[in-house]
């Protein structure tokens, strides 16, 4: 297990390294970066002194270094547009975006495996097939379209839900919160359930697909032969066996839900990173998209990862050799 | 009470699409206390249906359509669900073929067998454990405490089917149906596994249903037998009267079929009583056919496989610190030659290490160290060189599984015919098609059979396709890894009749790999026993199956089971 742990740290590692050699190119090929921090009128003796200042004289290789070794401190330079420090900003942004990735995954992960594990078993019933029928749109439908409709039935029409923000939100010192108000609550529910939708989708109809193959196997028939209750066939018997492959693919999309949260930020202006990273793009930011870059990358490898170790919790087969 | 079990004129039905498929037709059958009746059939005879019938467990959409299932004399079919769920386990316990997949991977034993005697009986927590422990040491588990945690996957196969008879009998049930409990399972965990069984049936005056194929396991275990055929049960009775004396035509053919390992025959019985078994199609003329030409075997050489020191190991599990690390031997320094024209038997049970010698052969794993020279050439130390390559296209290979050896999104021309374009053996593809039609003429199957898909074919006509395939390449050494041990043994003996013609015809050199002895004393010119990758002994056959010398040898061979009763003077 150790040796299997060190050798997917090892793997992490060099794709840290790729990708912080492609947010580090960013720097070079989006545009002249020092265009981008002097205005139009500045000399060119200026220029250059910026650009000595900046070390853009150097070899490749030694701002390459300089980059990750900064990045390592946590450093990422400072904000072309805001002339702040970019890990502050991202620090900043970061419990948003954290609190909307984690109430939407508990949504989907809920609902997703609660409804994929019903349909699996009742494949039949009128309510399953209303539920995979409803669960298309989940999938079909963009994100932005689907969170626009639901800000004007619960926003606009039936005035129930905010439409935008994060509410009231309390400050516990190193992590600002909206969940610990009912307004923040609110806020939230919306945004969460746009991101939400499309994961939920996914792990349903992968519950769904692995339960019916479950149910088919031998162990259960003999379960079923010796007796046992439903209840627990299908609990206990099944839904285990059917959570080795759902890991695998739940661990990849909290990754995506990251991702995706730049889209549903935007519809609801959420104040996350998310929405940071498309104001960055708007104004060719490039220290924060890198940073950003970096920093959802670094997210995929951890969670990558505690997959990894899930599996060796899940699956005896695997944690005690064949 | 004498009757345990009385099933009355029972019908089962499949609903299909194409209109109802009857599984089972006016079944009658009794069980009583201490009793093994031995339900036997081939496959699709619907011996199986019954025994999920009785338990309510027929696969949708499967139904009994009529018909009394009397237990303990009340008829289970008035039973509902709920109560259906209490007969289950507590009072009939059903044993599965494949140990393999019968228990949860993902609980440990403990937990299984714990769940269940709490559902069945009154025991609860640490009265639930003991009795589990209990239970395995009763299957011959030894340590049963300490192997209460551990998960299935750390049992091997006859261990396995161990801890599912102990879960078939968790809940103390007086009847169990044991669906071919042992097919899955090597000779030797075959005979143990049998013993205890009858053991348990005597011990606890269990009525036991045992559902097989295997004539061999009937005429061990079954004090009354059943024969099914097409859904009816043909005859019934005591064991050595219906073995030994058999009435009705199928009986007769089915028992003429089974493979004798007391005696030599020219060729295999096979069923007469089912049409359409036999093989059919216009032999060709090999000698003057494409088929028999260009075969590239130098009469000179005597030795066309030779062995010499063969090793490989496997690897378990890998580890940085040596000693963590689990390797095994799968082949042990095996030295062998098979000489032209000869059936060599490769004989033991799984994990001697056989099919891994005939891996090595066909060039599927490269050996560790040793060396393998096939028509005096060697293909290990130049395993790309064009000789190795040339030298490899004479071996070809048939394997045991009909079903995942054929691509399924091929037409059977085009598997039979890749050989043939592979190597460009033939001047066109008119040409390639007429030796495609030519080749399933003469292996039974048909011209006709070209244009359509593996699915559509039997076990049976599956490996009919796979001896096509292999003769298309126009082999001299012709591999067979347990071909007919996945079929019927009707079509078993078509298909080793087919194999042993070719044999003859094409003076084909011959390794037959089975597990299987009566199969071998048929086939082969000399036999070579092997165990744990190494090899016991070899010897001509009647040498062999007559006087065997080495100490594994013989313990295989008392281990075959007895077929006195199938002989009419000794019944």
């Amino acid at each position: 297990m150790l040796l299997f742990i060190l050798k997917r740290l090892a793997q992490s590692f060099l794709v840290m390294a790729v990708v912080s050699a492609i947010s580090f190119s960013l720097f070079n090929f989006v545009g002249d970066p020092v265009n981008n921090m002097v205005g139009q009128d500045a000399t060119r003796e200026q220029r250059v002194e910026i650009r000595e200042k900046l070390g853009l004289n150097d070899p490749i290789l030694t701002q390459y270094a300089r980059f990750v070794g900064n990045a390592l401190q946590g450093d990422f330079g400072l904000s072309y547009r805001i002339r702040r420090p970019v890990d502050d900003l991202i620090m900043e942004r970061l419990p948003a975006t954290i609190e909307l990735v984690f109430v939407s995954a508990i949504i989907a992960l809920v609902f997703g495996i609660g409804l994929g594990v019903y349909t699996g078993i009742k494949r039949n019933s009128w309510i399953s097939r209303a539920v995979l029928s409803i669960s298309l749109v989940g999938v079909s439908l963009p994100t932005f379209i689907i969170g626009i409709s639901l800000i004007y039935l619960f926003a606009v029409i039936l005035r129930w839900l905010p439409s935008s923000g994060r509410g009231g939100t309390v400050d516990l010192g190193w992590w600002t919160t909206s969940l610990l108000t009912v307004d923040g609550w609110r806020s939230i529910l919306l945004p969460a359930i746009t991101l939400s939708l499309f994961q939920m989708t996914l792990i349903l109809r992968l519950v769904r697909a692995e339960m019916l193959e479950v149910m088919r196997t031998d162990y259960i028939k003999f379960a079923r032969a010796r007796g046992l209750s439903d209840r627990s066939i299908h609990f206990v018997h099944a839904l285990r066996n059917t959570l080795v492959p759902v890991i695998t693919v739940i661990g990849l999309n909290i990754g995506a839900l990251i991702a995706f949260s730049v889209i549903t930020e935007t519809v609801f202006q959420w104040p996350g990173t998310g929405l940071m990273f498309i104001q960055a793009v708007n104004f060719v930011d490039v220290p924060i998209m890198a940073a950003y870059l970096v920093f959802v990358a670094l997210l995929f490898v951890f969670i990558n990862l505690i997959v990894d170790i899930l599996y060796f919790v899940v699956d005896p087969r695997i944690r005690l050799g064949g | 009470m004498t009757e345990l079990l009385r099933i009355n004129d029972l019908d089962v039905e499949f609903p299909t699409r194409h209109g109802v498929v009857k599984a089972a037709r006016g079944v009658s059958l009794t069980v009583a206390p201490g009793e093994v009746l031995g339900l036997v059939g081939e496959s699709g005879a619907g011996k199986s249906t019954i025994g999920n019938a009785i338990i309510n467990l027929l696969e949708r959409p499967g139904r009994v359509a009529s018909g009394e299932i009397v237990f303990q004399g009340e008829d289970l079919r008035t039973y509902d669900e709920d109560r259906m769920r209490k007969v289950r386990g507590a009072r009939i316990g059903m044993i599965f073929q494949d140990p393999q997949t019968s228990l949860n991977p993902l609980l440990t034993i403990g937990q299984q067998l714990v769940e269940t005697i709490q559902k069945a009986t009154t025991h609860r927590g640490q009265a639930a454990t003991a009795h589990a422990v209990e239970l395995l040491e009763a299957v011959g588990i030894t340590e049963a405490r300490a192997r209460l945690n551990a998960y299935p996957h750390q049992f091997s196969g006859g261990m396995r089917q161990r801890v599912v008879i102990a879960l078939a009998l968790a809940g103390d049930p007086d009847l169990v149906i044991a669906d071919e409990p042992t097919t899955a399972l090597d000779v030797s965990i075959q005979a143990q596994i049998l013993d205890l069984l009858k053991r348990l049936c005597r011990e606890r005056a269990l009525g036991v249903i045992i559902v097989t194929h295997d004539i061999g396991v009937i005429a061990n275990i079954a004090d009354r037998v059943a024969v099914m055929f097409r859904g009816e049960v043909v005859e019934t009775g005591k064991v050595a009267q219906v073995l030994g004396a058999p009435r009705h035509t199928y009986t007769k053919s089915l028992i003429a079929a089974v493979p004798r390992a007391d005696r030599r025959l020219e060729r295999f019985t096979s069923v007469d009583y089912i049409e359409g078994s036999g093989a059919s199609g216009a032999k060709i003329d090999v000698r003057s056919h494409w088929l028999g030409k260009g075969r590239r075997g130098d009469p000179n050489i005597r030795d066309v496989i030779e062995l010499k020191d063969l090793n490989l190991e496997f690897v378990l599990q890998r580890a940085i610190r040596k000693k963590n690390r689990k390797v095994v031997r799968a082949v042990d320094n095996v030295s062998l030659t098979v000489q032209r024209g000869e059936v060599l038997g490769l004989v033991g049970e799984s994990g001697s290490g056989k099919s891994t010698v005939a891996r090595l052969i066909a060039g599927l794993y490269n050996p560790d160290s040793g060396l393998i020279r096939i028509e005096g050439t060697d293909v290990v130390s130049q395993p790309r060189s064009a000789g190795a390559r040339k030298a490899r296209r004479l071996v070809q290979m048939i394997f045991q599984d009909p079903y995942s050896s054929l691509n399924a999104r091929m037409r059977v021309r085009d598997i039979v015919a890749e050989p043939i374009r592979f190597y460009r053996t033939t001047e066109s593809e008119a040409e390639t098609r007429r030796i495609v039609g030519d080749l399933l003429e003469h292996v039974g199957l048909g011209a006709a059979a070209a244009t359509r898909y593996p699915h559509e074919f039997s076990g049976g006509q599956r490996q009919r396709i796979s001896i096509a395939r292999a003769l298309a390449s126009r082999p001299e050494i012709l591999i067979c890894d347990e071909p007919t041990s996945a079929l019927d043994v009707s079509v078993q003996a078509t298909i080793l009749n087919l194999l042993k013609d070719l044999q003859e015809e094409l003076g084909l050199t011959m390794l037959f790999i089975t597990h299987d002895l009566p199969v071998i004393r048929q086939m082969a010119d000399r036999i070579a026993v092997m165990r744990n990758g190494a090899i016991c002994e070899v010897a001509p056959t009647d040498r062999l199956f007559a006087a065997p010398e080495h100490e594994y040898s013989r313990h295989l061979l008392d281990l075959m089971p007895r077929m006195d009763l199938l002989d009419p003077d000794a019944a």
